[in-house]
């Protein structure tokens, strides 16, 4: 079990609370995360003088229930991560499976092409697609997919290329097998441990652009439950209300935490040398 | 590293530079939205559009838009900002020095944080030091620059008001500088009212920025450390009465940085980027900043511009980390 067994189970236990959180969110919250109500607006977390009952970790400055709004903001945060994560990974890893195994010319374009898309700047290469594509949640994801896809396809491309040149690849050639036939079912299994463990850090990123682009108002609308708009909104009260703006963080924190820890985890667990 | 090979790599770069161009042209032309109808008051006429189409090229096909486009940049005009009505060029560059400045001093930060984390971790090898370090790099790496950020503005902005937390420098200070290098230019001077005003302002965004690359320099260095303590001549060092930490700075470090700087360069570009979301958390007025603010002003000249400059930023910066790799590494100088 050692140090990676132990970094897997903590992820493990901060994810399920967060999975949960997401699919039973109607039914756990305490208030309606919308609902505004300005003769309850800044109340404090329930340990402070002047809380109220219903509202645990306090209202924000419109009244709203904090941690209603952290229960459904897990939701968005959940949907983002999975989609696009995936996204990013199907496109990426075909590219890299593709460019590895082939070779040639394919190869050399696939390289030219993340050497460009390296070259801008993540955050605002996602700030500038969702401007381009019109806020909205399909358009986080396109726009994370878009510029990640190279995260995949840079890591599977070298796996590939260190897996073609195996033994077993040579054998599989000579006993008569098709190409797409050894990728499938040869190279593609001794990939597809790495391929995982980068999907975990991936929806990890994906968690924070998301919250980056909320934050600067380019996600989902302003009064959707967002962890990053939340943490907007938080920033503008810090003064008054510290807890608008923690309580997001601490969820936004512990998330990419446990998802990065995951990933690694996991990618210890299988790279042989570490076995 | 040969000049052939150093012109082969320069050709490389311009045409990655190329690609980059394109595909912010591309990018920007399918924006559904009309930047022209945002810059007239409702109501303006059919002939009042048309006009102010025609004066941003807005009017001729794609493919000509782009070749005017490109031979701009070419000679260094990047067309005129919608939103600010300046040329672009100038603009862009004007706030250049001030995120340089703040990425250079996130990465003496990172370098400084990373080295003391990587020779703790090496003196402390197999201990619990080590594995402390080791905790903390996991952590620092894995949360990124906007959470630190927000994190230092809560704590030593709010909690414990150590700092200001947003602008460049006090309104109250105007320095009548040369250039925007305002550090550069306060140290050069000797002003150091305006030295220590710039540096308490840039102090938490550049910790924010300098934390996830520390921990990268942190665990390589120590790896490179580690082996390096491990070899003959630290060995000899330490026969000849050589303390532990005398072994690591007078045998080890020169052997360990080379193969640390070789994958540092492509983490400090990662810094350069997360400058833009950064300098918006603390109000910086930096390139980042004003790359959203066009953004959200949908001023496309300006983006295209602002993206240009960070790409050849990014460009230019890999393209020295490989020449001073060439120049550390003799095998590689000669290959």
């Amino acid at each position: 079990m050692g140090r990676s067994g132990l970094r897997l189970r903590l992820a493990g236990v901060w994810l399920s609370v967060v999975v949960c959180a997401a699919v039973f969110a109607p039914l756990i919250s305490p208030q309606d995360p919308l609902a505004q109500d300005l003769f309850l607006e800044r109340l404090p977390p329930f340990w402070i003088d002047g809380a109220e009952p219903g509202h645990p970790l306090g209202t924000d400055s419109l009244g709203r229930d904090v941690l209603s709004r952290l229960i459904h903001g897990s939701r968005i945060a959940l949907t983002v991560a999975i989609l696009a994560g995936l996204a990013a990974c199907l496109a990426g890893s075909a590219v890299g499976l593709a460019a590895g195994f082939l070779g040639g010319w394919t190869d050399r374009v696939v390289g030219r092409v993340i050497d460009v898309w390296m070259s801008f700047p993540p955050v605002l290469f996602a700030i500038l697609l969702v401007a381009v594509l019109g806020t909205g949640l399909h358009s986080v994801i396109i726009a994370i997919a878009v510029i990640d896809w190279t995260r995949f396809a840079r890591v599977v491309r070298a796996e590939t290329l260190g897996q073609t040149r195996m033994d077993y690849v040579a054998s599989a050639v000579v006993a008569g097998r098709g190409r797409f036939g050894i990728l499938a079912a040869e190279v593609l299994p001794n990939v597809l441990p790495l391929i995982v463990a980068l999907l975990s850090l991936e929806m990890g990123i994906a968690v924070i652009v998301e919250a980056i682009l909320s934050f600067v108002n380019l996600s989902i609308s302003s009064d959707a439950p967002t962890w990053g708009g939340m943490i907007a909104e938080g920033r503008t009260q810090i003064h008054f209300a510290w807890w608008v703006l923690v309580f997001p963080m601490i969820a936004l924190f512990l998330t990419v935490l446990a998802l990065t820890q995951f990933g690694e985890g996991l990618r210890d667990r299988f790279d042989p040398v570490f076995r | 590293m040969p000049a052939r090979e150093l012109a082969i790599r320069l050709l490389a770069s311009l045409v990655t530079l190329f690609g980059v161009a394109v595909v912010v042209f591309v990018v920007i032309r399918i924006a559904p939205g009309d930047p022209i109808a945002m810059m007239l008051p409702p109501g303006a006429d059919e002939d009042d559009i048309a006009r102010l189409r025609a004066l941003h090229g807005l009017d001729k096909s794609i493919w000509s838009q782009f070749w005017i486009w490109l031979g701009g940049v070419a000679r260094g005009d990047f067309g005129v900002s919608i939103s600010i009505r300046q040329e672009v060029l100038p603009v862009a560059l004007g706030r250049l020095p001030a995120t340089l400045e703040l990425a250079t001093l996130a990465l003496l930060i990172a370098t400084a944080l990373g080295g003391l984390l990587a020779a703790a971790g090496t003196l402390g090898r197999s201990t619990g030091a080590e594995a402390a370090v080791d905790v903390w790099n996991g952590v620092t790496l894995s949360v990124p620059d906007f959470l630190w950020g927000l994190a230092f503005i809560l704590l030593f902005g709010v909690v414990w008001p150590l700092f200001p937390v947003s602008g460049r420098i006090s309104p109250s200070l105007d320095p009548d500088y040369a250039t925007n290098f305002l550090l550069a230019e306060s140290i050069l001077r000797l002003y150091f009212e305006t030295l220590s005003d710039l540096l308490t302002h840039m102090a938490l965004p550049a910790a924010a920025l300098a934390l996830p690359l520390s921990a990268v320099i942190a665990q390589l260095l120590k790896q490179s450390l580690k082996e390096a303590m491990a070899q003959d001549y630290a060995m000899l060092a330490r026969a000849k009465g050589f303390s532990e930490p005398a072994v690591i700075l007078r045998e080890a470090l020169r052997n360990a940085v080379p193969p640390t700087l070789a994958l540092v360069g492509v983490q400090f570009t990662f810094l350069i980027g997360g400058t833009v979301i950064v300098e918006r958390l603390f109000s910086y007025e930096g390139l980042g900043n004003l790359a959203i603010d066009a953004v959200i002003n949908r001023d496309l000249p300006l983006i295209q511009g602002i993206v240009l400059v960070f790409s050849a930023l990014f460009i230019a910066v890999n393209l020295l980390v490989d020449l001073v790799n060439a120049w550390l590494n003799p095998r590689l100088r000669d290959g």
